[in-house]
């Protein structure tokens, strides 16, 4: 199956306007000694074979678990109209609008976007999305490094470890000093974080909530950093941000995270969607692209890209970053999304994942032998102390029918008996209910 | 236009002693290359620079351009007008799109810089 | 248009979500609770419908008409793919699942997915190891980088320097200065098209920790003596990198790994048919000869004895993560469905269609428009305006004017190497009619520079808004409503 419309006809008629007999004259100028040395592609297949073998590929995952499963990602509810909207070709089938007269649509759309994710984090400016949350992270203190001539970064231990393990890979061959903190009874240890702030610091990385659902108030490390010159930086779940105290009231100067809760597909890892918002005073330093509103020759009022001197097009080695293609679908996904719920949409949605978790942390507390790690508060997960191996626990659950969560002790040495339970709006009572109780039986038995 | 009582580099930048300051700016051609300036960069006063360093930032809608220091010195004015209306240096690139002043400068190094003939000949080979 | 937070109305409520249905309803103790306003938009599920459809129609996608922007490959997009994608099965997985105890055995469709593509991927470029982390080209460009100083670390050289020609896109220099590395640019030679061999061989040293190439270049060039660049690469030490930008005009004729590069990216938007999605997602998989393959990011897929899949952790030289898990998967699977629709004869049919149809364009304009290469191109080729700046139109205003005739105009501007440039890819998807209707539009442009350029000035005047004020979008700085 392909996609060529021309027949040899129609090829014969160019090919004479080009002056050759043959298509294969293009091609000379390749060596002879470099024609491909194998080719073994498998034949071409129908639009139906082709949808057939992907179907039973597909048939052979196990997506229909009850999942409690977390981490940073999670099971939320996606309303039809995302798709519906978002599957129109002038979306989806367009590039960067690079000629913004044909292009309103995307670029009004990140105009709207980028407003959505100032409104939900108290910040000034955001830019039209990054690849992920880990590599968002990374382009910020990319930025802080930049912006204060330092080399040290703080990252508190509660900051995903998924994401972590991404910035100390990017950072291999720059000189960052990277310090890391641990988190104590799920907080950040104010002492020993306090301890590493100092006028040698370009940044501090704070995550809310943290990796253990854990939510805080991180405003005196805010003023910490900048009593010593140092950029605050926070990367956070955009839900929790309808009811959790924001970045931006804190005071943080650079905000990332990952947008993948807000419409998109957990899709076995990717496209995700990387945010960023920053103080306006930044704005000049921030990577990725960003959309402006001007007007046109006829002051009608249209969108533009804009600062885009600092992007890799022009600028080059000097370019805030070399980002091009970004998650611009996603992006649009998510503003779909938040536009479909609305504010108080949002806040159904972030109550309802608040009371849940609190609903299951009541069930699991009345199973012997287990411990839920009520404190600090949490959002829409949390921790439980098994009796036994969480790995172990895990995999006797997933035979039960449930995803029962992450057990940390894959990134937390001494942690391996511990448990991260994560409860959206989707789960129902009964979910809960059943979860609680085959817990119970795999734990007890 | 090229004035004669300026110096210039091969980077497009002007120099012109004005008793025991040196002025400097961008030229002509340099402001017409880059198109609308939009946003200017400023050193802080007392910075000292070599000659040849980067001591300040340009940046139009399709292009962000460094200034190079055309001699070393330290940095005794800079031209705050600019951070509000950039686009002086479009307007007048030689007079009020001036962009910063030197002192403690050695005029030696300015023996090496061109004249207003040399920067002509200049732009014209570039072409 | 107004802009979507300009239409809410308080009180409106769009999509619903059950009611609570457990018995706990918990406050946020006040210290860690929003305290500030939380102001979205309040709308109908209808009005927020309207708004977009009314956005969608002021846009324009490959599905609209031709969009020949050189060097991105705006080419058909298959609909099978998307659907597949669109599976539960595939959608509906947690990326967590397969690192659980026996979560393996709950993702095998998946693992199969990524381990299956990665081979495919090897094949069609020759390599022998692949990784799909990396989450567009840029982003397989930076990981090539690394890739380049994991093995230059390990062998303990002092390579402080990367080679990039000058014709290179700017994601070249920025990925290798975002990697640690200064760059060192190659001339071009004017006549040929393609890089300066003398100049080429004059820089490189013993500090050369890499040579990035595009082939066929951006020219539209295919580098010909590519094996006497590599031989001198070799001699230093210095790894070969490709970046695949241009692979469509190769396909199944070409294969960088045969040609002794050691480190190559691929853009699945632009080669393997996926949805450029109005600015990405995108997907830039990396591929590497053998002695690179234990730098490779991790996890790995691989195949056991029953073949059965799972994730390999193994490999204590990695670079380690340069993605969260294991990349853009839902773009890798529209990739592979592309690549299995196609089979080999179809990719080959890709690279000859493509190939053609930019050679048909390049001699069709080429009695209107200075091209600096008029004998032949590969997939794409650069026009210059220099004809039509002597009457004051400049590529740009023919962009502008192509927007009036219907077409989404080529890239102008790059590479930076021409004046005026205009970069014009059609890709394979075009049929014949499309393409003499935009070389009709060209010569009628060129016309109309020559006896009235105020028309093409104004430009263009069929859309939505006209040229608009990006001087003053970079100063008012209104980036948020």
């Amino acid at each position: 199956m392909t996609y060529i419309a021309n027949t040899d006809e129609q090829r014969k008629e160019m090919l004479k306007r080009c002056g050759v007999s043959s298509v294969e004259k293009f091609f000379a100028v390749i060596p002879a000694s470099l024609q491909p040395k194998s080719f073994s592609i498998p034949q071409g297949r129908s639009e139906l074979e082709v949808h057939s073998f992907f179907k039973k590929l597909a048939n052979q995952n196990y997506y229909n678990l009850i999942s409690f499963l977390g981490g940073g990602y999670y099971d939320h509810f996606i309303p039809s109209a995302v798709d519906a909207i978002v599957e129109r070709s002038e979306f989806y089938t367009a590039y960067t609008p690079y000629q913004p007269e044909l292009s309103q649509g995307t670029l009004q759309a990140m105009y709207e976007y980028q407003t959505h994710i100032c409104r939900l984090t108290d910040m000034e400016v955001a830019n039209a999305s990054l690849y992920d949350g880990g590599t968002a992270l990374y382009e910020a203190f990319q930025m802080a490094i930049a912006l204060t001539g330092r080399r040290k970064v703080v990252v508190d231990g509660g900051v995903s470890p998924i994401y972590r393990k991404m910035i100390y890979s990017y950072a291999t061959n720059l000189s960052v000093d990277f310090r890391e903190t641990v988190v104590i009874h799920g907080q950040t240890d104010r002492e020993r974080l306090f301890n590493l702030i100092d006028d040698s610091t370009a940044a501090v990385i704070t995550q809310n909530p943290n990796f253990f659902g854990a939510i805080d108030d991180h405003s005196d490390i805010v003023q910490r950093c900048h009593d010593n010159g140092a950029l605050a930086l926070q990367s956070v779940n955009p839900i929790a941000c309808a009811i959790l105290k924001t970045p931006g009231d804190m005071g943080f100067d650079i905000v990332t995270g990952e947008g993948q809760p807000l419409g998109i597909p957990l899709s076995f890892g990717g496209p995700y969607l990387g945010f960023m918002a920053v103080r306006k005073k930044l704005v000049r330093k921030m990577p990725g692209r960003i959309v402006g509103r001007t007007v046109d020759t006829k002051n009608k009022e249209g969108f533009v890209l804009t600062l885009q001197a600092r992007e890799q097009h022009i600028r080059r080695e000097k370019a805030t970053s070399n980002i091009c293609t970004n998650q611009a679908l996603c992006a649009l996904r998510a503003h779909v999304y938040l536009s479909l719920l609305g504010t108080d949409g949002l806040r159904e949605v972030a109550q309802l994942c608040l009371d849940k978790a609190e609903y299951a942390k009541e069930r699991l507390k009345a199973i012997p032998g287990i411990e839920v790690i009520d404190s600090p508060p949490t959002f829409n997960e949390f921790s439980v102390r098994l009796p036994m191996d969480a790995g172990e626990c895990v995999g006797q659950m997933i035979e039960k029918g449930f995803a029962a969560g992450f057990p940390l002790g894959r990134y937390y040495s001494g942690m391996e008996d511990f448990l991260l339970v994560a409860v959206t709006e989707k789960r129902t009572k009964y979910e809960i209910g059943q979860f609680a109780e085959a817990l119970e039986d795999v734990v007890c038995r | 236009m090229i004035p004669d009582n300026c110096k210039y580099t091969e980077t497009h930048e002007w120099i012109k002693i004005e008793g025991t300051l040196a002025a400097v700016g961008v030229t002509d051609h340099a402001q017409d290359a880059l198109g609308d300036i939009t946003f200017v960069e400023l050193p802080r006063p007392g910075t000292i620079v070599k000659k040849g360093q980067a001591c300040a930032l340009v940046e139009s809608v399709k292009a962000v351009s460094d200034i190079y220091a055309p001699i070393s010195g330290e940095i005794a004015e800079i031209n705050r007008s600019l951070e509000d209306a950039p686009e002086k240096i479009n307007e007048d690139p030689h007079g009020n799109g001036w962009i910063l002043k030197l002192k403690d400068f050695d005029e030696h190094e300015l023996s090496g810089l061109m004249e207003a003939e040399a920067y002509k000949e200049f732009l014209e080979s570039e072409e | 248009m107004p802009v979507i937070f300009e239409k809410s109305v308080p009180g409106r409520r769009g999509v619903r979500l059950p009611e609570s249905d457990v018995p706990v309803s918990s406050r946020i103790d006040a210290r860690y609770a929003r305290s500030t306003e939380l102001d979205l938009c309040e709308l109908s599920e209808l009005d927020v419908v309207r708004h977009f459809t009314d956005l969608s129609r002021k846009n324009y996608g490959v599905d609209t008409n031709f969009y020949p922007l050189g060097s991105c490959t705006m080419k058909y997009n298959p609909k099978v793919c998307e659907d597949i994608a669109r599976l539960d099965g595939f959608s509906l997985l947690h990326p967590l699942l397969p690192q659980l105890r026996r979560g393996g055995l709950l993702t095998q469709g998946a693992l199969a997915v990524v381990y299956e593509l990665e081979q495919l991927l090897c094949e069609i470029t020759g390599m022998d190891a692949f990784t799909l982390q990396p989450l567009a080209g840029a982003h397989g460009e930076l990981t090539g980088i690394m890739l380049v100083a994991a093995y230059q670390k390990h062998k303990k050289n002092k390579k402080s320097e990367i080679l990039i020609p000058d014709e290179a896109h700017g994601t070249n220099p920025s990925s290798v200065a975002t990697a640690g590395y200064s760059v060192r640019v190659v001339p071009t030679n004017r006549e040929t098209g393609s890089i300066d061999l003398s100049a080429l061989e004059s820089v490189m040293g013993e500090q050369t920790a890499a040579l990035m190439l595009t082939n066929p270049n951006t020219l539209g060039i295919f580098i010909s003596d590519i094996e006497k660049i590599s031989a001198l690469a070799k001699a230093y030490d210095c790894l070969m990198y490709y970046d695949g930008a241009n692979l469509n005009a190769v396909l199944g004729r070409f294969r960088p790994g045969d040609a002794l590069f050691d480190i190559v990216h691929v853009n699945l938007h632009k080669t393997f048919g996926t949805p450029h999605g109005g600015g990405g997602p995108g997907s830039g998989p990396v591929g590497v000869k053998q002695h690179l393959a234990k730098f490779l990011p991790i996890s790995r897929v691989i195949k056991r004895d029953d073949n059965t899949y799972a994730l390999n952790y193994n490999y204590p030289d990695s670079i380690g993560y340069v993605a969260p898990f294991y990349g853009n998967f839902a773009v890798c699977l529209k990739a592979y469905a592309y690549i299995l629709s196609l089979g080999a004869e179809g990719l080959r049919r890709v690279s000859a269609n493509a190939v053609l149809n930019a050679n048909y364009i390049l001699h069709s304009l080429k009695k209107d428009y200075h091209t600096p290469y008029p004998d032949g191109c590969m997939h794409e080729f650069v026009l210059s305006a220099r004809n039509q700046t002597k009457k004051g139109v400049r590529a740009v205003d023919i962009a502008k004017a192509l927007i009036d005739e219907g077409f989404h105009p080529p890239t102008i501007y790059f590479p930076l190497i021409v004046k005026e440039a205009l970069m014009i890819e059609p890709t394979e998807t075009e049929n014949k009619e499309t393409l003499d209707s935009f070389i009709e539009a060209m010569i009628r442009i060129a016309k109309k520079a020559e006896t009235c350029p105020e028309e093409l000035h104004a430009a263009p005047l069929s859309t939505p808004v006209g040229r608009l004020n990006e001087t003053k979008a970079a100063k008012d700085m209104d980036l948020c409503y």
